[in-house]
């Protein structure tokens, strides 16, 4: 059958595979992706089994892959994905690539070193040529004073400082000042360095107060930014120099420049010395940058090569590393010849698997040919519900709330249609329908090019994966608005309104409002032929009063049988599991509830549209149509409700009376039978079978009831009965619950009004608000006042009505499948079907690592 | 009693063609149950909802009430002019 509308029937099969043959079968079912293989040895630590060493090796070279991938990034080399995958390579091709790998790695870090001890050296030469720069314009402050005496030096230093206090050479340390002149001979001496800029101002002030104000630091900053070459930051530094006197307090200047990480660099006193040192430092730097320039040219040669094959040895390598961990899940057989797995398996691809298992061996050149057996089990197995792009989403919504029991009726292929139609009738406008709906189509026509483009953008995502629906749903929604007769909260008037002015002049000017009678010729006799009449949409006054009496039905009507087709679905469960005594106990009573009060109340609202007209004789005419919500209130609490006006009548249709009462006792008798009838006849089967041993198949219906039809055909498992006691509580759980849900969820379904109504007001606010502001300006100033207008109006359309309303209603419509419609037939007790397929692996990344 | 026959008959049997007509020309293979079910549920849908609307107009019980404003524009734009006197 292969269709949606149940999961797919599934086997436990053993696999039999020669220990040879079973790398290359297991690649050839990864390809396939049809087969759940069952950990067989669940007790066994990950270390200790078979294939951890290959395993492990996978993940080695993961790792390399990964170092190499990122360094690939690094340099925003493009890395060339052309979406093919290849096959699992050979084990013994595993050497191969692990070799190629270490290689690639080993050259990598070799030239990475190379070029970090490269541009160390760079960066020292730099900063050294920074302070041989700086520091002469220190030393060329004091030409003119003597030059053999630092005492000179150093009061030139001091009052040039004075003279341009606050230029751009940054403070001194002026608390030497008066000491230094005190002094006569003193042994000046001084450090140079370079340090990073934020550390500065501590520094300044540690060295001050280490060495108590008896030294003297410049400092100039380097302007240009300077490479980390650890992780090739830029960073800011400044070049500072130190006077001083003494042994002692340069061992102190040392250990604090020591300790705040500033580089110290010999700079010779002379000025001659120090021409010629920065001469050789900057041929030492030319010759250092062509150094690197090669050493850059080469790993960048080395990555290019490599970002030609990295998707291609990623995917390889994921494919035998799950084919190893899928290995790991096998048994040994006692010959140590073959292995053993059991997998869940689609009864309907049997013949493709067996396909595969024979592919696999020829490709090993394995002579004996693997066995795929059928086991008989009474495990529950697993749910698979073959989607395609199409039905995916969909699937995906209900799965979201539950997996569905094995075989139970998937919702999926009727949500297809319900859940857009009620999004719509909550969503209900052309012109917003429209937008989605557009949206939704550019979704699907770009498919493949969106697709192929992978973000990690998770609204995207959500929204990508569900083009589909956005697509349905903005169909859907413009019908609905077509009928509604809403576009923007304007409506359009196709077929001529079918209500007529007939007043004077004198009559409209002397009015303020004007209220048409549908009992005159104002009204044409026959409805406008397509939704609803456009004379409402201007009829600003009293179109609410007249679309909520609309609105509020077509809720009610929809639910009503929404929740009629969930429990009919029940019934498709109860005949498929073979369970005769929920069909008769619960589906019969359920929907003979639901028919006689809600369905009963649908079918009056169709009465009360027919019977009662403006145009006819008195007892049916609009003053003396009856409230169906007090007539239904009224019917429940078994009243005679006021007739709605005088001589009126209180009923629409002759024995109403008599049928609401028969109505009402059907449904009260109906929750007796829901609450006691299965299990009084559970205890009634069991009281036999003590009496008399019973024939399996009874036995095993009963057991099949008792948990809720879980297991098709006989479900062995849950042979322990349940207590008498817990299957009445169950019982009265279920029945209270669908008796005071029925109200509850009837009334729940008021939220397709309440939604709509708050959509198309919303519309209208913004209409008025906003964009007729702009509408209503004349002249060229208008032009532009519109324009700007018009965008914030389109701003506003998109972003409120459009995507949060169509969330708020995507939400309340995915309540409404959830809770109302599923609650009437949908255990979602099972789990889903996880095939080994690469396909996800490689889609998932390292999702193997993770189940590790 | 205010049902037109045309509109009614007409739309009747043009949900009826998406839902009864459509499903039997669908080209059989696997999802042909599938198309069959969406389409069927779209028209019934439709149809019920397009329904509901017609027969709550069918009998109003009440009229519009339009200001003087939106009855002149009425009377101008939808070509109803307003009696003279």
């Amino acid at each position: 059958m292969g269709s949606l509308f149940r999961s797919e029937e599934m086997a436990l099969c053993q696999l039999f595979l020669q220990s040879e043959a079973a790398y290359a079968c297991v690649s050839e079912l990864g390809e396939l992706g049809l087969v759940q293989f069952r950990d067989l040895n669940p007790d066994v630590n990950a270390f200790q089994r078979k294939f951890v060493n290959e395993v492990r090796r996978c993940d080695e070279m993961e790792r390399k892959l990964r170092y190499l991938e990122k360094e690939i990034k690094k340099d925003g080399i493009p890395m060339l994905d052309t979406g093919e995958s290849p096959e699992a390579p050979q084990p013994r091709e595993m050497i191969d690539l692990e070799a190629t790998f270490e290689k690639l790695e080993n050259e990598l870090r070799e030239v990475n070193q190379n070029a970090e001890a490269l541009k160390r050296n760079f960066l020292e030469l730099t900063e050294l040529k920074h302070i041989l720069r700086k520091t002469q314009v220190f030393f060329d402050e004091q030409e003119g004073g003597l030059n053999h005496t630092t005492e000179s030096m150093t009061r030139a230093l001091i009052t040039d400082e004075v003279r341009t206090a606050g230029a751009s050479m940054g403070p001194v340390q002026l608390g030497f000042m008066e000491k230094s002149i005190e002094r006569e001979d003193y042994l000046p001496c001084f450090v140079a360095g370079v340090i990073s800029r934020e550390k500065l101002p501590a520094f300044e002030r540690m060295l001050w107060r280490a060495c108590r104000g008896n030294v003297f630091l410049r400092q100039a900053m380097i302007e240009s930014p300077l490479e980390d070459p650890t992780n090739g930051d830029q960073v800011y530094k400044s070049v500072f120099i130190i006077f001083f006197q003494g042994d002692q307090l340069k061992t102190r200047v040392k250990k604090i420049c020591e300790g705040f990480r500033a580089t110290l660099y010999p700079c010779p006193e002379a000025p001659a010395d120090r021409r010629e040192m920065a001469m050789g430092v900057m041929t030492r730097i030319e010759d250092l940058n062509t150094v690197l320039g090669q050493t850059q040219d080469h790993r960048h040669r080395v990555l290019v090569a490599a970002a030609k094959n990295l998707k291609n040895w990623f995917v390889k390598v994921r494919k035998i590393k799950a084919i190893y961990h899928t290995l790991n899940l096998f048994n040994l057989d006692v010959t140590q010849k073959c292995l053993i797995a059991e997998c869940w398996v689609p009864l309907l691809d049997i013949e493709t698997i067996q396909l595969a298992l024979r592919r696999g061996t020829e490709r090993s050149g394995s002579s004996v040919p693997p066995i795929l057996n059928r086991m008989q089990t009474f495990e529950n197995p697993p749910t698979y519900n073959r989607t395609n792009k199409f039905t995916k989403a969909f699937q995906a919504l209900i799965d979201a709330y539950g997996v569905a029991s094995y075989r139970e009726m998937n919702p999926a292929p009727y949500t297809i249609i319900t859940f857009p139609f009620l999004f719509a009738v909550m969503f209900g406008d052309l012109g917003h329908g429209a937008i989605m709906a557009l949206f939704g189509l550019w979704m699907i026509r770009k498919e493949k090019g969106l697709a192929a483009q992978k973000t990690d953008n998770e609204i995207w995502n959500i929204f990508f994966g569900g083009r589909y629906i956005i697509f349905l749903m903005g169909v859907f929604s413009m019908y609905t608005g077509l009928i509604y007769n809403d576009i923007f909260s304007k409506s359009l008037n196709i077929f001529g309104s079918h209500w007529h002015l007939s007043y004077n002049k004198s009559t409209v000017w002397n009015n303020k409002y004007l209220q048409l009678s549908p009992a005159t010729s104002d009204y044409e006799g026959t409805p406008y032929p397509f939704g609803m009449d456009p004379i409402w949409q201007v009829a600003s006054s009293n179109k609410i009063v007249f679309q909520n009496a609309y609105k509020m039905k077509i809720s009610i009507i929809f639910g009503v049988l929404h929740m009629i087709f969930g429990v009919i679905m029940s019934w498709h469960n109860h005949t498929y599991f073979r369970n005769r005594l929920s069909l008769l106990y619960e589906f019969i009573p359920q929907l003979l509830f639901l028919v006689v009060l809600f369905f009963y109340l649908v079918l009056l609202m169709f009465i009360k549209w027919n019977r009662y007209a403006a145009t006819n004789e008195f007892p049916m005419t609009e003053a003396c149509a009856p409230s169906i919500l007090i007539t239904f209130i009224d019917m429940v609490l078994f009243k005679k409700s006021k007739p709605p006006g005088l001589h009126c009548n209180t009923y629409m249709f002759a024995g109403q009376s008599f049928f609401q009462t028969v109505f009402v006792l059907i449904a009260l008798a109906c929750i007796p039978v829901m609450l006691l009838g299965k299990p009084i006849k559970i205890m009634q089967a069991r009281k036999l079978a003590n009496v008399q041993p019973i024939t399996g198949a009874s036995d095993a219906e009963v057991g099949g009831m008792s948990n809720g039809g879980g297991s098709h055909g006989g479900g062995g498992e849950h042979h322990d009965e349940e207590e008498m006691s817990e299957i009445f509580i169950h019982q009265g759980i279920h029945t209270i619950e669908y008796v005071l849900g029925s109200v509850s969820h009837t009334a729940s379904y008021l939220r397709l009004w309440a939604l709509s109504l708050a959509h198309a007001q919303l519309a209208e606010v913004l209409w008025s608000m906003v964009l007729s502001l702009g509408l209503n300006k004349e002249g060229w100033l208008g032009g532009i006042f519109l324009t700007v207008v018009f965008a914030f109006w389109a701003v506003l359309t998109v972003g409120i009505l459009v995507l949060m309303e169509g969330l708020s209603a995507f939400l309340h419509t995915l309540r409404l499948h959830w809770v109302e419609f599923q609650s009437k037939f949908y255990m979602g007790h099972g789990y889903a079907f996880q095939p080994f397929s690469f396909d996800t692996i490689i889609e998932n990344g390292g999702a193997v690592t993770e189940t590790e | 009693m205010g049902a037109a026959v045309l509109p009614i008959l007409f739309f009747t049997s043009l949900w009826a063609a998406v839902g009864i007509g459509g499903s039997i020309i669908t080209p059989h293979g696997p999802q042909r149950k599938l198309i069959q079910c969406i389409l069927m549920l779209t028209a019934g849908c439709c149809w019920l909802f397009w329904l509901c609307c017609y027969m709550a107009q069918m009998n109003p019980l009440i009229g519009p009430r339009l200001s003087r404003r939106a009855i002149q524009i009425i009377a101008d734009s939808w070509d109803m002019p307003i009696k003279e006197g």
